[in-house]
Protein backbone atom coordinates (compact mmCIF):
# COMPACT_ATOMS: atom_id res chain seq x y z
CA UNK A 1 0.00 0.00 0.00
CA UNK A 2 1.37 3.37 -0.69
CA UNK A 3 2.15 6.25 1.54
CA UNK A 4 -0.51 8.63 2.85
CA UNK A 5 -0.76 11.62 0.71
CA UNK A 6 -2.32 15.07 1.27
CA UNK A 7 -5.24 16.08 -1.19
CA UNK A 8 -3.96 18.92 -2.50
CA UNK A 9 -6.97 21.30 -2.90
CA UNK A 10 -7.74 24.41 -2.01
CA UNK A 11 -10.29 28.02 -2.18
CA UNK A 12 -6.28 30.29 -2.86
CA UNK A 13 -5.18 27.67 -5.62
CA UNK A 14 -7.46 28.12 -9.15
CA UNK A 15 -6.30 25.07 -10.30
CA UNK A 16 -8.34 23.39 -7.64
CA UNK A 17 -11.26 23.85 -9.72
CA UNK A 18 -13.07 21.62 -11.96
CA UNK A 19 -15.98 21.91 -14.56
CA UNK A 20 -17.76 18.65 -14.09
CA UNK A 21 -17.84 16.15 -16.12
CA UNK A 22 -14.61 14.30 -17.01
CA UNK A 23 -12.41 17.36 -15.58
CA UNK A 24 -10.94 14.86 -13.14
CA UNK A 25 -9.51 12.98 -15.93
CA UNK A 26 -6.24 14.34 -17.79
CA UNK A 27 -7.06 16.28 -20.73
CA UNK A 28 -8.24 14.49 -23.69
CA UNK A 29 -5.85 14.17 -26.75
CA UNK A 30 -7.44 15.23 -29.92
CA UNK A 31 -7.73 11.74 -30.86
CA UNK A 32 -9.95 11.45 -27.59
CA UNK A 33 -12.02 14.54 -27.86
CA UNK A 34 -13.19 13.21 -31.80
CA UNK A 35 -14.39 10.00 -30.65
CA UNK A 36 -16.85 12.00 -28.13
CA UNK A 37 -17.78 14.29 -30.88
CA UNK A 38 -18.43 11.32 -32.59
CA UNK A 39 -20.37 9.52 -29.91
CA UNK A 40 -22.63 12.91 -29.83
CA UNK A 41 -23.81 12.51 -33.38
CA UNK A 42 -24.36 8.82 -32.74
CA UNK A 43 -26.74 9.65 -29.98
CA UNK A 44 -28.27 11.92 -32.78
CA UNK A 45 -27.78 15.33 -30.20
CA UNK A 46 -27.23 18.84 -31.70
CA UNK A 47 -23.85 19.67 -30.98
CA UNK A 48 -23.13 23.06 -29.35
CA UNK A 49 -19.92 24.85 -28.21
CA UNK A 50 -19.76 27.58 -25.52
CA UNK A 51 -17.28 29.20 -23.65
CA UNK A 52 -16.07 31.11 -20.51
CA UNK A 53 -13.15 32.77 -18.55
CA UNK A 54 -12.56 30.03 -16.24
CA UNK A 55 -13.32 32.29 -12.85
CA UNK A 56 -17.16 32.72 -14.66
CA UNK A 57 -17.19 28.77 -15.17
CA UNK A 58 -19.69 28.27 -12.06
CA UNK A 59 -21.88 30.32 -13.86
CA UNK A 60 -24.97 28.86 -15.90
CA UNK A 61 -24.73 30.40 -19.15
CA UNK A 62 -21.26 30.75 -20.64
CA UNK A 63 -20.88 32.57 -24.13
CA UNK A 64 -22.16 30.59 -27.15
CA UNK A 65 -20.35 29.89 -30.01
CA UNK A 66 -22.50 31.04 -33.13
CA UNK A 67 -25.52 28.89 -32.43
CA UNK A 68 -25.84 25.18 -31.85
CA UNK A 69 -25.37 22.60 -35.04
CA UNK A 70 -28.46 21.77 -35.49
CA UNK A 71 -28.64 18.34 -37.75
CA UNK A 72 -24.53 18.93 -38.33
CA UNK A 73 -23.28 15.16 -38.06
CA UNK A 74 -19.63 16.00 -39.76
CA UNK A 75 -17.46 15.35 -37.20
CA UNK A 76 -14.60 17.17 -38.58
CA UNK A 77 -16.64 20.56 -38.87
CA UNK A 78 -17.76 20.24 -35.61
CA UNK A 79 -14.23 19.85 -34.49
CA UNK A 80 -13.23 22.91 -36.80
CA UNK A 81 -15.26 24.84 -34.60
CA UNK A 82 -14.63 24.38 -31.74
CA UNK A 83 -10.69 24.84 -32.47
CA UNK A 84 -11.94 28.50 -34.47
CA UNK A 85 -13.60 29.04 -31.07
CA UNK A 86 -10.70 28.28 -29.02
CA UNK A 87 -8.66 30.18 -31.32
CA UNK A 88 -10.47 33.51 -30.58
CA UNK A 89 -10.14 33.06 -26.73
CA UNK A 90 -7.25 31.01 -25.90
CA UNK A 91 -7.39 31.28 -21.95
CA UNK A 92 -11.08 30.48 -21.91
CA UNK A 93 -12.71 27.10 -21.05
CA UNK A 94 -14.40 25.55 -24.21
CA UNK A 95 -17.25 22.77 -24.12
CA UNK A 96 -18.74 20.65 -26.21
CA UNK A 97 -22.35 19.95 -25.58
CA UNK A 98 -24.54 17.54 -26.92
CA UNK A 99 -28.70 18.98 -27.25
CA UNK A 100 -30.92 16.24 -26.74
CA UNK A 101 -34.04 18.60 -28.40
CA UNK A 102 -36.73 15.09 -27.26
CA UNK A 103 -35.52 15.10 -23.48
CA UNK A 104 -35.17 19.25 -23.39
CA UNK A 105 -31.77 18.87 -21.96
CA UNK A 106 -28.27 18.37 -22.47
CA UNK A 107 -27.33 15.43 -23.08
CA UNK A 108 -23.69 15.77 -22.50
CA UNK A 109 -21.28 18.43 -21.94
CA UNK A 110 -17.41 18.39 -21.86
CA UNK A 111 -14.51 21.40 -21.11
CA UNK A 112 -12.92 20.25 -24.58
CA UNK A 113 -10.08 22.99 -24.35
CA UNK A 114 -9.29 24.03 -20.75
CA UNK A 115 -8.48 27.58 -19.58
CA UNK A 116 -5.47 29.21 -18.41
CA UNK A 117 -6.40 28.26 -14.78
CA UNK A 118 -3.56 30.30 -12.82
CA UNK B 1 -86.21 -4.89 -14.29
CA UNK B 2 -84.52 -3.81 -10.86
CA UNK B 3 -83.54 -6.55 -8.16
CA UNK B 4 -84.89 -8.05 -5.30
CA UNK B 5 -83.01 -8.22 -1.87
CA UNK B 6 -82.22 -11.85 -1.15
CA UNK B 7 -80.42 -11.94 2.34
CA UNK B 8 -77.55 -14.50 2.76
CA UNK B 9 -73.92 -15.29 1.79
CA UNK B 10 -73.85 -15.60 -1.89
CA UNK B 11 -70.30 -16.87 -3.57
CA UNK B 12 -68.26 -14.59 -4.76
CA UNK B 13 -67.89 -15.65 -8.20
CA UNK B 14 -71.17 -15.40 -9.00
CA UNK B 15 -70.97 -11.37 -8.80
CA UNK B 16 -67.28 -10.69 -9.10
CA UNK B 17 -65.84 -13.11 -11.55
CA UNK B 18 -66.31 -12.27 -14.93
CA UNK B 19 -63.27 -13.49 -17.34
CA UNK B 20 -65.59 -12.14 -20.73
CA UNK B 21 -64.90 -8.37 -18.77
CA UNK B 22 -62.90 -6.45 -21.37
CA UNK B 23 -60.84 -3.62 -19.29
CA UNK B 24 -61.05 -0.64 -19.99
CA UNK B 25 -58.39 2.22 -21.10
CA UNK B 26 -59.88 4.34 -17.81
CA UNK B 27 -59.55 1.04 -15.31
CA UNK B 28 -56.90 0.25 -12.80
CA UNK B 29 -55.45 -3.51 -13.32
CA UNK B 30 -54.09 -5.54 -10.53
CA UNK B 31 -51.96 -8.36 -10.86
CA UNK B 32 -51.96 -10.44 -7.35
CA UNK B 33 -50.01 -13.78 -6.81
CA UNK B 34 -52.60 -15.81 -4.63
CA UNK B 35 -52.06 -18.69 -2.60
CA UNK B 36 -55.52 -20.04 -1.77
CA UNK B 37 -56.40 -22.10 0.94
CA UNK B 38 -56.40 -25.79 0.00
CA UNK B 39 -59.78 -26.59 -1.62
CA UNK B 40 -61.18 -23.10 -2.76
CA UNK B 41 -61.73 -23.23 -6.37
CA UNK B 42 -59.10 -20.32 -8.23
CA UNK B 43 -62.32 -18.50 -10.10
CA UNK B 44 -63.66 -18.11 -6.07
CA UNK B 45 -60.45 -17.01 -4.51
CA UNK B 46 -59.81 -14.25 -7.39
CA UNK B 47 -63.24 -12.98 -7.13
CA UNK B 48 -63.26 -12.74 -3.17
CA UNK B 49 -59.97 -10.70 -3.74
CA UNK B 50 -61.40 -8.47 -6.23
CA UNK B 51 -64.43 -8.28 -3.72
CA UNK B 52 -62.79 -7.75 -0.92
CA UNK B 53 -60.28 -5.08 -2.26
CA UNK B 54 -63.28 -2.88 -3.59
CA UNK B 55 -67.16 -3.48 -2.61
CA UNK B 56 -67.85 -6.69 -1.38
CA UNK B 57 -68.65 -7.57 2.48
CA UNK B 58 -69.19 -11.22 4.26
CA UNK B 59 -72.83 -10.75 3.16
CA UNK B 60 -75.24 -9.48 1.00
CA UNK B 61 -77.19 -6.29 2.33
CA UNK B 62 -79.73 -4.08 1.49
CA UNK B 63 -78.10 -1.19 0.91
CA UNK B 64 -76.12 -2.63 -1.96
CA UNK B 65 -79.48 -1.91 -3.82
CA UNK B 66 -78.82 1.67 -3.44
CA UNK B 67 -76.37 1.73 -5.69
CA UNK B 68 -75.01 0.33 -8.75
CA UNK B 69 -72.81 -2.14 -7.73
CA UNK B 70 -72.06 -3.75 -11.18
CA UNK B 71 -70.43 -0.50 -11.92
CA UNK B 72 -68.60 -0.13 -8.56
CA UNK B 73 -67.47 -3.66 -8.53
CA UNK B 74 -63.91 -4.91 -8.87
CA UNK B 75 -64.05 -7.97 -11.76
CA UNK B 76 -61.38 -10.44 -11.90
CA UNK B 77 -61.00 -11.04 -15.26
CA UNK B 78 -58.54 -13.38 -15.99
CA UNK B 79 -55.98 -16.20 -14.27
CA UNK B 80 -52.83 -17.57 -14.64
CA UNK B 81 -50.25 -20.14 -13.38
CA UNK B 82 -47.33 -19.02 -12.08
CA UNK B 83 -44.80 -20.32 -13.60
CA UNK B 84 -42.69 -22.76 -11.58
CA UNK B 85 -45.74 -23.54 -8.75
CA UNK B 86 -48.46 -25.45 -8.24
CA UNK B 87 -50.06 -23.87 -5.59
CA UNK B 88 -49.66 -20.22 -6.39
CA UNK B 89 -51.98 -18.62 -9.90
CA UNK B 90 -52.35 -14.85 -10.82
CA UNK B 91 -55.36 -13.26 -10.42
CA UNK B 92 -55.78 -10.26 -12.47
CA UNK B 93 -58.45 -8.05 -11.33
CA UNK B 94 -59.76 -4.79 -12.74
CA UNK B 95 -61.35 -1.77 -10.46
CA UNK B 96 -63.10 1.42 -12.19
CA UNK B 97 -61.55 4.73 -11.67
CA UNK B 98 -63.76 6.45 -9.35
CA UNK B 99 -63.02 3.71 -7.03
CA UNK B 100 -59.58 6.16 -6.02
CA UNK B 101 -59.50 9.63 -4.79
CA UNK B 102 -57.93 11.84 -7.24
CA UNK B 103 -54.32 12.28 -6.34
CA UNK B 104 -53.90 10.09 -3.73
CA UNK B 105 -51.60 6.91 -3.48
CA UNK B 106 -52.91 6.45 0.10
CA UNK B 107 -56.52 5.49 -1.39
CA UNK B 108 -55.12 3.72 -3.85
CA UNK B 109 -53.14 1.66 -1.35
CA UNK B 110 -55.64 1.24 1.08
CA UNK B 111 -58.19 -0.24 -1.14
CA UNK B 112 -55.49 -2.27 -2.90
CA UNK B 113 -53.63 -3.96 -0.29
CA UNK B 114 -56.17 -3.20 2.41
CA UNK B 115 -58.15 -5.59 4.50
CA UNK B 116 -57.50 -8.17 1.57
CA UNK B 117 -54.48 -9.29 2.48
CA UNK B 118 -56.13 -10.53 5.76
CA UNK B 119 -58.75 -12.90 4.02
CA UNK B 120 -59.31 -16.31 5.30
CA UNK B 121 -59.73 -17.95 2.24
CA UNK B 122 -56.07 -17.36 1.25
CA UNK B 123 -52.69 -18.38 2.69
CA UNK B 124 -50.69 -15.39 1.35
CA UNK B 125 -51.53 -12.82 -1.24
CA UNK B 126 -48.62 -10.52 -3.33
CA UNK B 127 -49.68 -7.35 -5.44
CA UNK B 128 -47.54 -8.16 -7.99
CA UNK B 129 -48.13 -5.14 -10.48
CA UNK B 130 -50.80 -2.54 -11.09
CA UNK B 131 -51.37 -0.23 -13.86
CA UNK B 132 -52.48 3.03 -13.50
CA UNK B 133 -54.67 4.47 -16.23
CA UNK B 134 -53.41 7.88 -17.58
CA UNK B 135 -56.45 9.57 -16.80
CA UNK B 136 -55.81 8.95 -12.77
CA UNK B 137 -51.67 9.68 -13.45
CA UNK B 138 -52.54 13.17 -14.73
CA UNK B 139 -53.95 13.99 -10.97
CA UNK B 140 -50.99 13.34 -9.49
CA UNK B 141 -48.35 15.51 -8.95
CA UNK B 142 -45.34 13.51 -9.13
CA UNK B 143 -41.90 14.19 -8.98
CA UNK B 144 -41.49 17.83 -7.85
CA UNK B 145 -39.04 18.44 -10.72
CA UNK B 146 -37.72 15.41 -11.87
CA UNK B 147 -34.18 14.04 -14.23
CA UNK B 148 -34.21 16.57 -16.88
CA UNK B 149 -34.99 19.64 -14.06
CA UNK B 150 -32.68 18.51 -11.56
CA UNK B 151 -29.65 18.17 -13.89
CA UNK B 152 -30.12 21.90 -15.07
CA UNK B 153 -30.18 22.80 -11.46
CA UNK B 154 -27.29 20.99 -10.60
CA UNK B 155 -25.64 21.79 -13.93
CA UNK B 156 -24.31 17.44 -14.57
CA UNK B 157 -24.55 16.10 -17.59
CA UNK B 158 -23.68 13.56 -19.69
CA UNK B 159 -22.83 10.90 -16.85
CA UNK B 160 -24.02 9.39 -13.86
CA UNK B 161 -24.30 11.35 -10.30
CA UNK B 162 -22.50 10.41 -7.27
CA UNK B 163 -23.23 10.23 -3.62
CA UNK B 164 -22.16 8.94 -0.38
CA UNK B 165 -23.59 8.58 2.52
CA UNK B 166 -21.77 9.82 5.67
CA UNK B 167 -21.09 7.18 8.10
CA UNK B 168 -21.12 6.08 11.05
CA UNK B 169 -25.09 5.95 10.77
CA UNK B 170 -25.37 7.24 14.31
CA UNK B 171 -23.36 9.05 17.05
CA UNK B 172 -21.19 12.01 15.21
CA UNK B 173 -21.89 15.30 16.74
CA UNK B 174 -23.05 17.90 14.26
CA UNK B 175 -19.42 19.75 13.49
CA UNK B 176 -17.75 16.19 12.50
CA UNK B 177 -20.59 15.66 10.64
CA UNK B 178 -20.23 18.52 8.61
CA UNK B 179 -16.52 17.59 8.09
CA UNK B 180 -17.41 14.02 7.02
CA UNK B 181 -19.71 16.28 4.26
CA UNK B 182 -17.36 18.90 3.08
CA UNK B 183 -14.52 16.53 2.85
CA UNK B 184 -16.46 14.10 0.36
CA UNK B 185 -17.79 16.90 -1.84
CA UNK B 186 -14.61 18.43 -2.02
CA UNK B 187 -13.30 15.47 -3.87
CA UNK B 188 -15.46 15.22 -6.50
CA UNK B 189 -18.70 13.92 -5.05
CA UNK B 190 -21.95 15.54 -6.79
CA UNK B 191 -24.08 14.88 -3.07
CA UNK B 192 -23.28 14.07 0.26
CA UNK B 193 -26.59 11.95 1.95
CA UNK B 194 -28.01 11.89 5.78
CA UNK B 195 -28.42 7.84 6.94
CA UNK B 196 -32.12 7.28 7.33
CA UNK B 197 -32.12 7.20 10.76
CA UNK B 198 -30.45 10.39 11.56
CA UNK B 199 -33.56 12.34 12.21
CA UNK B 200 -32.76 14.84 15.34
CA UNK B 201 -31.19 12.76 18.14
CA UNK B 202 -29.76 13.87 21.26
CA UNK B 203 -26.43 13.42 19.90
CA UNK B 204 -26.96 15.83 16.50
CA UNK B 205 -29.77 18.20 16.59
CA UNK B 206 -31.04 18.56 13.41
CA UNK B 207 -30.65 22.39 12.93
CA UNK B 208 -27.16 22.04 13.87
CA UNK B 209 -26.55 19.44 11.27
CA UNK B 210 -28.27 20.92 8.56
CA UNK B 211 -26.20 24.72 9.58
CA UNK B 212 -22.68 22.39 10.00
CA UNK B 213 -23.17 21.08 6.38
CA UNK B 214 -24.47 23.72 4.73
CA UNK B 215 -21.13 25.77 5.23
CA UNK B 216 -19.78 22.25 4.05
CA UNK B 217 -21.29 22.48 0.52
CA UNK B 218 -20.58 26.15 0.63
CA UNK B 219 -17.08 25.40 0.78
CA UNK B 220 -16.83 23.14 -1.75
CA UNK B 221 -18.60 24.45 -4.22
CA UNK B 222 -16.11 27.72 -3.92
CA UNK B 223 -13.44 24.94 -3.52
CA UNK B 224 -14.21 22.37 -6.63
CA UNK B 225 -16.59 25.31 -9.22
CA UNK B 226 -18.94 22.50 -8.93
CA UNK B 227 -22.84 22.12 -7.97
CA UNK B 228 -22.81 20.41 -4.83
CA UNK B 229 -25.73 18.97 -2.95
CA UNK B 230 -25.95 17.19 0.64
CA UNK B 231 -29.70 15.27 0.99
CA UNK B 232 -30.78 16.64 4.90
CA UNK B 233 -33.34 14.10 6.23
CA UNK B 234 -36.01 16.04 6.93
CA UNK B 235 -37.90 12.73 8.50
CA UNK B 236 -39.96 13.95 11.68
CA UNK B 237 -41.90 12.95 14.14
CA UNK B 238 -44.66 14.76 12.91
CA UNK B 239 -45.92 16.37 9.37
CA UNK B 240 -45.62 20.14 11.34
CA UNK B 241 -42.18 19.35 11.93
CA UNK B 242 -40.91 17.95 8.60
CA UNK B 243 -42.17 21.01 6.96
CA UNK B 244 -40.64 22.99 9.48
CA UNK B 245 -36.99 21.14 9.41
CA UNK B 246 -38.24 21.59 5.24
CA UNK B 247 -38.77 25.23 5.34
CA UNK B 248 -35.42 26.06 7.61
CA UNK B 249 -32.67 23.78 4.99
CA UNK B 250 -34.60 26.12 2.03
CA UNK B 251 -33.96 28.94 4.52
CA UNK B 252 -30.25 28.45 4.71
CA UNK B 253 -30.19 27.77 1.11
CA UNK B 254 -29.74 24.04 0.67
CA UNK B 255 -30.66 22.02 -3.13
CA UNK B 256 -31.81 19.38 -1.69
CA UNK B 257 -33.80 17.64 1.26
CA UNK B 258 -34.67 13.86 2.66
CA UNK B 259 -37.84 11.73 3.54
CA UNK B 260 -38.06 8.53 4.20
CA UNK B 261 -41.54 7.62 2.31
CA UNK B 262 -42.51 4.19 3.92
CA UNK B 263 -41.56 5.13 7.69
CA UNK B 264 -43.03 8.39 7.43
CA UNK B 265 -45.99 7.47 5.27
CA UNK B 266 -47.68 8.50 1.91
CA UNK B 267 -49.64 11.25 3.19
CA UNK B 268 -46.77 12.76 4.34
CA UNK B 269 -45.17 11.96 1.30
CA UNK B 270 -46.98 13.64 -0.87
CA UNK B 271 -47.45 16.79 1.35
CA UNK B 272 -43.47 16.99 0.78
CA UNK B 273 -43.57 16.66 -2.86
CA UNK B 274 -45.82 19.53 -3.40
CA UNK B 275 -43.99 21.68 -0.69
CA UNK B 276 -40.61 20.57 -2.81
CA UNK B 277 -41.91 21.56 -5.92
CA UNK B 278 -43.21 25.13 -4.57
CA UNK B 279 -39.85 25.98 -2.77
CA UNK B 280 -37.58 24.37 -5.57
CA UNK B 281 -36.45 21.66 -3.41
CA UNK B 282 -35.29 18.41 -4.64
CA UNK B 283 -36.73 16.12 -3.15
CA UNK B 284 -34.32 12.34 -2.54
CA UNK B 285 -36.52 9.58 -1.10
CA UNK B 286 -35.02 6.61 1.01
CA UNK B 287 -37.04 3.66 1.48
CA UNK B 288 -36.16 2.36 4.73
CA UNK B 289 -38.81 -0.57 6.00
CA UNK B 290 -39.36 -1.82 1.91
CA UNK B 291 -37.96 -4.93 2.24
CA UNK B 292 -40.11 -5.94 4.90
CA UNK B 293 -43.18 -5.49 2.32
CA UNK B 294 -40.93 -7.34 -0.72
CA UNK B 295 -39.20 -9.31 -0.10
CA UNK B 296 -41.16 -12.25 0.52
CA UNK B 297 -42.42 -13.47 -3.03
CA UNK B 298 -45.25 -14.72 -1.82
CA UNK B 299 -46.91 -12.04 0.29
CA UNK B 300 -46.72 -8.28 0.45
CA UNK B 301 -46.05 -5.59 -2.31
CA UNK B 302 -43.76 -6.20 -5.25
CA UNK B 303 -41.01 -3.09 -4.98
CA UNK B 304 -42.36 -2.21 -8.41
CA UNK B 305 -45.61 -1.24 -7.13
CA UNK B 306 -43.73 0.73 -4.58
CA UNK B 307 -41.67 2.48 -6.69
CA UNK B 308 -44.59 3.44 -9.17
CA UNK B 309 -46.16 4.76 -5.82
CA UNK B 310 -43.99 6.77 -5.52
CA UNK B 311 -43.45 8.47 -8.63
CA UNK B 312 -46.78 9.28 -8.19
CA UNK B 313 -46.92 10.61 -4.96
CA UNK B 314 -43.52 12.55 -5.36
CA UNK B 315 -39.60 12.13 -5.24
CA UNK B 316 -36.65 12.84 -7.29
CA UNK B 317 -34.48 9.99 -6.57
CA UNK B 318 -35.33 6.82 -5.16
CA UNK B 319 -33.41 4.13 -3.84
CA UNK B 320 -33.63 1.36 -6.28
CA UNK B 321 -30.93 -1.80 -5.48
CA UNK B 322 -27.19 -2.04 -6.62
CA UNK B 323 -27.97 -5.78 -8.55
CA UNK B 324 -24.13 -5.80 -7.27
CA UNK B 325 -24.19 -4.26 -3.95
CA UNK B 326 -24.78 -5.82 -0.41
CA UNK B 327 -29.04 -5.92 -0.73
CA UNK B 328 -30.99 -7.67 -2.56
CA UNK B 329 -32.09 -7.11 -6.37
CA UNK B 330 -32.81 -9.51 -8.98
CA UNK B 331 -30.96 -7.95 -12.27
CA UNK B 332 -33.51 -7.92 -14.74
CA UNK B 333 -36.48 -7.02 -12.40
CA UNK B 334 -34.39 -4.48 -11.17
CA UNK B 335 -34.25 -3.54 -14.52
CA UNK B 336 -37.78 -3.06 -14.25
CA UNK B 337 -38.06 -0.75 -11.54
CA UNK B 338 -36.04 1.41 -13.07
CA UNK B 339 -38.19 1.59 -15.88
CA UNK B 340 -40.77 2.65 -13.99
CA UNK B 341 -39.33 4.97 -12.23
CA UNK B 342 -37.77 6.87 -15.25
CA UNK B 343 -39.05 6.38 -18.56
CA UNK B 344 -43.02 7.99 -20.26
CA UNK B 345 -44.06 5.04 -21.19
CA UNK B 346 -43.33 1.25 -20.27
CA UNK B 347 -44.54 -1.87 -21.75
CA UNK B 348 -45.34 -5.55 -20.40
CA UNK B 349 -42.32 -7.73 -20.08
CA UNK B 350 -43.01 -10.68 -17.90
CA UNK B 351 -39.15 -11.24 -17.94
CA UNK B 352 -38.87 -8.14 -16.15
CA UNK B 353 -42.27 -9.05 -14.20
CA UNK B 354 -44.08 -6.10 -15.50
CA UNK B 355 -47.32 -7.09 -16.41
CA UNK B 356 -49.08 -4.39 -18.01
CA UNK B 357 -48.48 -1.45 -20.36
CA UNK B 358 -47.93 1.96 -18.10
CA UNK B 359 -48.41 5.31 -19.51
CA UNK B 360 -46.95 8.25 -17.31
CA UNK B 361 -47.34 10.74 -19.97
CA UNK B 362 -45.41 13.67 -19.29
CA UNK B 363 -44.88 13.27 -15.34
CA UNK B 364 -41.25 13.30 -14.92
CA UNK B 365 -38.68 10.52 -14.05
CA UNK B 366 -37.34 9.79 -10.85
CA UNK B 367 -33.15 8.97 -10.38
CA UNK B 368 -32.97 5.82 -9.57
CA UNK B 369 -30.09 5.86 -6.69
CA UNK B 370 -27.67 2.72 -6.57
CA UNK B 371 -26.57 2.26 -2.88
CA UNK B 372 -25.11 0.11 -0.61
CA UNK B 373 -21.84 -2.14 -0.34
CA UNK B 374 -20.53 -0.47 -3.90
CA UNK B 375 -16.86 0.48 -4.56
CA UNK B 376 -15.02 1.66 -7.53
CA UNK B 377 -14.48 -2.46 -8.67
CA UNK B 378 -18.32 -1.94 -9.31
CA UNK B 379 -18.40 1.21 -11.49
CA UNK B 380 -18.20 -0.23 -14.49
CA UNK B 381 -20.84 -2.49 -14.10
CA UNK B 382 -22.79 -0.06 -12.47
CA UNK B 383 -22.37 2.70 -15.57
CA UNK B 384 -23.11 -0.14 -17.42
CA UNK B 385 -26.69 -1.22 -15.69
CA UNK B 386 -28.29 2.06 -15.06
CA UNK B 387 -26.84 4.56 -17.45
CA UNK B 388 -26.60 8.39 -16.92
CA UNK B 389 -29.74 8.67 -15.59
CA UNK B 390 -28.67 7.44 -11.93
CA UNK B 391 -27.26 8.61 -8.98
CA UNK B 392 -24.12 5.99 -7.91
CA UNK B 393 -23.73 6.48 -3.78
CA UNK B 394 -20.33 5.12 -2.54
CA UNK B 395 -20.67 5.17 1.49
CA UNK B 396 -17.90 2.62 2.93
CA UNK B 397 -16.62 3.05 -0.41
CA UNK B 398 -15.68 6.55 -0.18
CA UNK B 399 -15.27 6.81 3.59
CA UNK B 400 -13.17 3.83 3.54
CA UNK B 401 -10.08 4.90 1.90
CA UNK B 402 -7.00 4.23 3.36
CA UNK B 403 -6.58 8.60 2.82
CA UNK B 404 -9.86 9.96 3.99
CA UNK B 405 -12.33 11.19 2.19
CA UNK B 406 -11.54 13.61 0.04
CA UNK B 407 -9.26 11.14 -1.37
CA UNK B 408 -11.99 8.11 -1.60
CA UNK B 409 -13.79 10.74 -3.85
CA UNK B 410 -11.75 11.60 -6.13
CA UNK B 411 -11.00 7.56 -6.69
CA UNK B 412 -14.58 7.28 -7.76
CA UNK B 413 -15.23 10.37 -9.19
CA UNK B 414 -12.03 9.53 -11.49
CA UNK B 415 -13.38 5.77 -12.00
CA UNK B 416 -16.46 6.96 -13.01
CA UNK B 417 -15.57 9.52 -15.71
CA UNK B 418 -12.99 6.90 -17.14
CA UNK B 419 -16.07 4.25 -17.19
CA UNK B 420 -18.70 7.01 -19.01
CA UNK B 421 -15.39 7.92 -21.52
CA UNK B 422 -15.07 4.55 -22.26
CA UNK B 423 -18.51 3.61 -22.96
CA UNK B 424 -19.02 6.79 -24.86
CA UNK B 425 -16.02 5.06 -27.06
CA UNK B 426 -17.95 1.99 -27.78
CA UNK B 427 -16.11 -0.31 -25.21
CA UNK B 428 -18.49 -3.05 -23.18
CA UNK B 429 -17.65 -2.02 -20.09
CA UNK B 430 -18.68 -5.28 -18.16
CA UNK B 431 -15.49 -7.12 -20.45
CA UNK B 432 -12.88 -4.34 -19.99
CA UNK B 433 -13.68 -2.94 -16.94
CA UNK B 434 -10.88 -3.61 -15.40
CA UNK B 435 -8.09 -2.34 -17.96
CA UNK B 436 -10.26 0.76 -17.91
CA UNK B 437 -10.18 1.28 -14.35
CA UNK B 438 -6.66 0.52 -14.57
CA UNK B 439 -5.48 3.04 -17.09
CA UNK B 440 -7.03 5.61 -15.12
CA UNK B 441 -5.26 4.51 -11.99
CA UNK B 442 -2.16 5.53 -13.35
CA UNK B 443 -3.42 9.15 -13.25
CA UNK B 444 -4.75 8.78 -10.02
CA UNK B 445 -3.00 7.57 -6.96
CA UNK B 446 -6.15 7.97 -5.36
CA UNK B 447 -8.34 5.35 -7.12
CA UNK B 448 -4.89 2.70 -7.11
CA UNK B 449 -5.01 2.84 -3.89
CA UNK B 450 -9.04 1.97 -3.88
CA UNK B 451 -8.25 -0.15 -6.26
CA UNK B 452 -5.74 -2.25 -4.04
CA UNK B 453 -8.28 -1.85 -0.54
CA UNK B 454 -11.10 -3.36 -2.21
CA UNK B 455 -10.16 -5.94 -4.68
CA UNK B 456 -11.08 -8.68 -3.04
CA UNK B 457 -14.09 -7.79 -1.81
CA UNK B 458 -17.76 -9.50 -3.42
CA UNK B 459 -21.04 -10.03 -2.74
CA UNK B 460 -22.55 -13.13 -3.93
CA UNK B 461 -25.21 -14.46 -1.98
CA UNK B 462 -28.51 -15.28 -4.31
CA UNK B 463 -31.13 -13.15 -4.39
CA UNK B 464 -34.42 -14.82 -2.35
CA UNK B 465 -37.31 -12.82 -4.77
CA UNK B 466 -36.79 -13.94 -8.24
CA UNK B 467 -38.67 -13.57 -10.93
CA UNK B 468 -41.35 -16.41 -11.16
CA UNK B 469 -39.72 -18.64 -14.04
CA UNK B 470 -40.93 -22.37 -14.89
CA UNK B 471 -39.01 -25.06 -13.06
CA UNK B 472 -40.08 -28.23 -14.65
Amino acid sequence: MSEMQDYKSSLSDPRSRKFETFSYLPEMTDDQVRKQVQYIVDQGWNPAIEHTEPENAMSDYWYMWKLPMFGEDDVDAILKEAEACHKAHPDNHVRLIGYDNYAQSQGTSMVIYRGKMD
Amino acid sequence: MAKKYSAGVKEYRETYWMPEYTPKDTDFLACFKVTPQPGVPREEVAAAVAAESSTGTWTTVWTDLLTDLDYYKGRAYAIEDVPGSDEEFYAFIAYPIDLFEEGSVVNILTSLVGNVFGFKALRALRLEDVRVPIAYVMTCGGPPHGIQVERDKMNKYGRPMLGCTIKPKLGLSAKNYGRAVYEVLRGGLDFAKDDENVNSQPFMRWRDRFLFVMEGIKKAEAETGERKGSYLNVTAPTPEEMFKRAEFAKEIGAPIIMHDYLTAGFTANTGLAEWCRDNGMLLHIHRAMHAVIDRNPHHGIHFRVLAKMLRLSGGDHLHSGTVVGKLEGDREATLGWIDIMRDSYIEEDRNRGIFFDQDFGAMPGVFPVASGGIHVWHMPALVSIFGDDSVLQFGGGTLGHPWGNAAGAAANRVALEACVEARNQGRVLEKEGKEILQAAAKHSPELKVAMETWKEIKFEFDTVDKIDKAHK
